[in-house]
């Protein structure tokens, strides 16, 4: 499995909301991978890679949050300068339009990790597939 | 100063002779020419000759706005169309729009009704009227123009908007009388003082307005603003426009053209009439009018009726100014609509109902709209453009349904605090009443 489920949550604009999701979270023990944030004046939208999307999903419906889990994939990539680019050259001579990205670095190796995310993850997968760039198991991901 | 003398200041008796005879005039008239009164009366077993006294007129029943909605567009008019030289209409809450014809004696009637009033305020042909109401399908430019210029006054007729453009032809063509809503005319006051205007020296000596709620207070501040006495005018599209009622410049009531329209205070649970003094629903009749004669028309305005002799030494009865409405309709920049309008909109737009609450407010003297929707899994889209695009959706379907610009505002699911009982859908911060 490839495909990582993520979490993206609705949230207003305004002090105090971040915490109080997040602070929902960590009582519940669930432990955040990889968090994104994209936000407008009035409203955001959060989006978390967690170790346990089910639980998560289910803690934060039962705490009157809308979300949408929606799905990404996360491929590795060389920590070093021009790594990033190197994918991003891949999409665009492919004409892939990202809806989501977000990178960041871990210690289980010495790569850095990056999700992905458009409308058709099939497409992606294939495209990266055939340039040879490796994708990291969701339950990779989780266990982190 | 008196437009017409003989007619503003009769006796009691002779305006009670006067309403008798032009009220069975008009149930005959109505009768026979409208099939709707055809209809309704023979229905309720009423006719014309039943109306031997004033107090007779509550054996006939009430006409009511989903009446006049159910008449669209014509069916309401006595007279052929050739007859009627131009029609108004409502801005059409609720669905179909009310439709008003006037005839050439109407419109005529209809500009006396506004002369007799800026007559009292002192406005004579050597004045110059700034009319800001808008010019078009709502009778509010219309009716103060036709007035202004019955009396010879030279009328600006700028219309709504373009607030510097009015304010230099404040300036330029030296305005003596500025109409406008409430709101409106504190906010030009507010932004002549911006571009360094004292609106004081501006040399207003009359302020009209009208078709907004307002408070004591919020006249007070409109005076202040402009150092000008400001008068209400009263009335509505469905029994002519404004001019139904004209306070004078007592300021203490606005006096009801008697001659032209029959006025009665009821309970609007029972439909019983109420005493003079007591606060109910006004209920109107067209008793002079050719195109579009309204019998008994519930207005869902609060009111109360004074029939004690004015200082001013005009004789017809005064009403209140309008406290509050018997239904949930909202006046918002001077447009009225339902809250059951921007349901309506927003069931288009998401198909189920999400929680609302729509909000509004005078930050700067202006009437400002918020409309707050939960975000539910269905609204819910992970990505930012298609959010936004939604909200905007939801704004344009409100533009449509209901005439003015909503800012709406997406928020969490169960942040809009719930009632024990009904929904609170409106939260009105201008505090009116």
């Amino acid at each position: 499995m490839v495909k990582i489920k993520q979490l993206s949550i609705f949230l207003t604009n305004q002090k105090g909301r971040l915490y109080n999701v997040l602070n929902i979270l960590a009582e519940n023990n669930i432990n955040i991978r990889a968090l994104s944030l994209t936000d407008t004046s009035e409203f955001g939208i959060l989006r978390l890679i967690v170790d346990n999307p089910d639980k998560g999903e289910q803690i934060l419906e039962a705490n009157n949050y809308t979300l949408k889990t929606t799905q990404a994939i996360a491929v590795e990539l060389e920590d070093v300068p021009g790594g990033l680019v190197s994918i991003l050259k891949i999409l665009n001579d492919n004409e892939i339009n990202l809806n989501i990205l977000y990178a960041f670095t871990q210690d289980y190796s010495d790569k850095a990790i990056l999700f992905l995310s458009i409308p058709n993850l099939d497409f992606l997968i294939k495209i990266l597939k055939e340039n040879s760039i490796s994708l990291v198991a969701s339950n990779v991901i989780y266990n982190l | 100063m008196f437009w017409d003398k003989n007619t503003e200041c009769m006796e009691r008796e002779e305006i009670n002779e006067m309403q008798i005879i032009k009220l069975q005039k008009t149930v005959k008239y109505a009768f026979d020419k409208i099939p709707y009164y055809h209809k309704k009366y023979t229905e309720c077993e009423v006719f014309p000759e039943d109306i031997q006294s004033l107090q007779d007129i509550e054996k006939l029943p009430f006409t009511t706005k989903d009446d006049l909605r159910e008449s669209y567009p014509f069916n309401m008019f006595a007279v052929d169309l050739d007859e009627i030289i131009e029609i108004h209409s409502s801005s059409g809450t609720t669905g179909k729009p009310v439709v008003s014809g006037y005839t050439r004696k109407d419109i005529h009637n209809w500009s006396e009704l506004l002369a007799r009033g800026l007559t009292d305020w002192g406005i004579t042909s050597k004045d110059v009227v700034q009319n800001t109401h808008g010019y078009g399908l709502f009778t509010g430019g219309f009716g103060l123009h036709y007035g202004a210029q019955k009396i010879g006054a030279t009328v600006v007729p700028i219309s709504t908007g373009q607030t510097r453009r009015q304010i230099q032809l404040l300036n330029d063509f030296k305005s003596t009388c500025l109409i406008v809503t409430p709101s409106y005319g504190l906010y030009i006051a507010e932004v002549a003082k911006e571009e360094g205007f004292n609106p004081q020296d501006m040399g207003l000596r009359v302020i009209g307005f009208g078709s907004e709620p307002w408070t004591e207070e919020m006249r007070q501040r409109l005076q202040d603003s402009f150092n000008a006495p400001a008068y209400n005018i009263y009335g509505l599209t469905e029994m002519m426009g404004p001019g139904v009622a004209v306070e004078c410049h007592k300021q203490n009531g606005l006096h009801i053209a008697e001659d032209f329209f029959y006025p009665e205070i009821i309970d609007s649970e029972t439909g019983k009439q109420l005493p003079e003094n007591t606060t109910g629903e006004l209920v109107l009749t067209n008793i002079e009018r050719e195109g579009m004669p309204i019998i008994r028309f519930r207005t869902k305005d609060v009111t109360s009726l004074n029939y004690d002799s004015c200082e001013c030494g005009r004789t017809f009865c005064r009403m209140d100014r309008i406290t509050g409405r018997t239904d949930d309709m909202l006046k918002v920049k001077g447009v009225a609509f339902f809250p059951s309008q921007i349901e309506k909109a927003l069931l288009k737009v998401t198909e189920i109902e999400p929680h609302y609450q729509v909000i509004i407010s005078r930050p700067n003297n202006l009437d400002e709209i918020e409309l707050q929707v939960e975000s539910t899994p269905q609204l819910f889209s992970d990505d930012v453009t298609t959010l936004i695009k939604i909200r905007d959706k939801i704004s344009d379907y409100i533009k449509n349904e209901v005439g003015i610009k909503v800012k709406v505002t997406l928020v969490e699911p169960k942040s809009i605090k719930r009632s024990t009982a009904k929904a609170i859908r409106v939260i009105d911060k201008r505090n009116l009443h």
